[in-house]
């Protein structure tokens, strides 16, 4: 059950604005990030890099979600989709897009869940 | 509060981390009204210890450009607990558990567009309090399947008579499942993706 009422202590929007430095979530000048796309660090975390990119950076070693890394940030999605889109753009991430799911999923990717979880 | 920061920074524990070759996800949601299960579920079927991430809502009407406007905006913080099944080397399923207050779903930029589909956790000595969730999941032509959980101290209605109450029709399945227990909330899955298969062989195309 999740704790209804847990405080959670932003610090101020201020903070959140100067993390993402101000910019808007949206620059679709890449694919859209979105909750479940899976962020692989290409590069090293450089000194003078800011700390919560640098975090990104050092736990993306191996794939993750967008939603294991606010979750382990303790920070916004859309926070996160901002810092995401900063590192993205000067290559520091790779972005893998979660399978669109259309309008109804394809049979064959059905068939993979359905595996899946058969042999989970 | 930056102790807060530098402990949380941490990141998976080498045993929660994806293979290398993990190349895509997807998601199904499980929805219902407070306390039907959301949170036990994904947690009995999660291969990670379930996380919690955070979205915040500004309400704010008036424009950023309104000097006048400094009084403090007021902020909503949604927490939405999700857990995580490696289905094979490269595809992995992503379970979120939405908050209660579907008024909030909206916040979750893109959270239904995209997933596979939906579970209803229904209580049934709280039938009403996941009537919401089912209105919702319809208008936006999600797929979904509905689970009775089975809760001990509950009574045992009959799932006609459970489908009746909700108003349910005959073509979206229902199925009992125990939240608590790792197959039981398995098979529920399981069932929604067998109504997502029969949903391909019954409606081909139509404009």
């Amino acid at each position: 059950m999740s704790e209804p009422g847990k405080p959670w202590d932003e610090g101020g929007p201020e903070r959140l604005y100067t993390v993402s430095r101000g910019r808007a979530p949206q620059e679709p000048r890449h694919r859209p990030i979105e909750l479940v796309s899976l962020i692989v660090a290409r590069a090293e975390p450089e000194p003078g890099l800011a700390p919560e990119a640098a975090a990104v950076l050092r736990m993306c070693q191996f794939p993750l979600s967008v939603a294991e890394i606010s979750a382990y940030l303790v920070l916004p999605v859309s926070t996160v989709t901002v810092i995401l889109a900063g590192l993205l753009r000067e290559d520091r991430v790779e972005v893998r897009a979660p399978v669109p799911a259309a309008v109804l999923p394809d049979p064959e990717l059905l068939q993979a869940v359905m595996h899946g979880l058969q042999n989970f | 509060m930056d102790y807060r920061i530098s402990e949380k920074i941490s990141g998976p524990r080498s045993e929660d981390t994806l293979p290398a070759s993990a190349a895509a996800a997807v998601k199904v949601v499980i929805v219902g009204g407070f306390g039907v299960g959301k949170t036990t579920m994904v947690g009995s079927v999660s291969e990670i210890r379930p996380l919690t991430t955070e979205e915040t809502m500004t309400q704010a009407g008036v424009g950023v450009d309104d000097i006048a406007g400094i009084e403090r905006k007021t902020e909503t913080t949604v927490a939405m607990d999700f857990g995580r099944i490696s289905l094979n080397e490269r595809l992995v399923l992503y379970l979120f558990g939405t908050p209660g207050q579907e008024r909030f779903w909206f916040l979750w930029n893109g959270l239904f567009e995209g997933a596979l589909g939906a579970v209803v956790l229904i209580d049934t000595r709280r039938l009403e309090v996941s009537f919401d969730a089912v209105g919702r999941l319809e208008e936006r032509g999600v797929p979904f399947v509905v689970a009775v959980n089975a809760f001990p101290e509950a009574p045992v209605h009959p799932m006609a008579e459970l489908r009746a109450a909700m108003d349910l029709p005959d073509s979206v399945p229902m199925i009992d499942c125990d939240a608590r227990d790792r197959s039981s909330s398995r098979d529920t899955l399981l069932a929604l993706v067998r109504h997502l298969q029969s949903l391909h062989t019954v409606t081909p195309e139509t404009p």
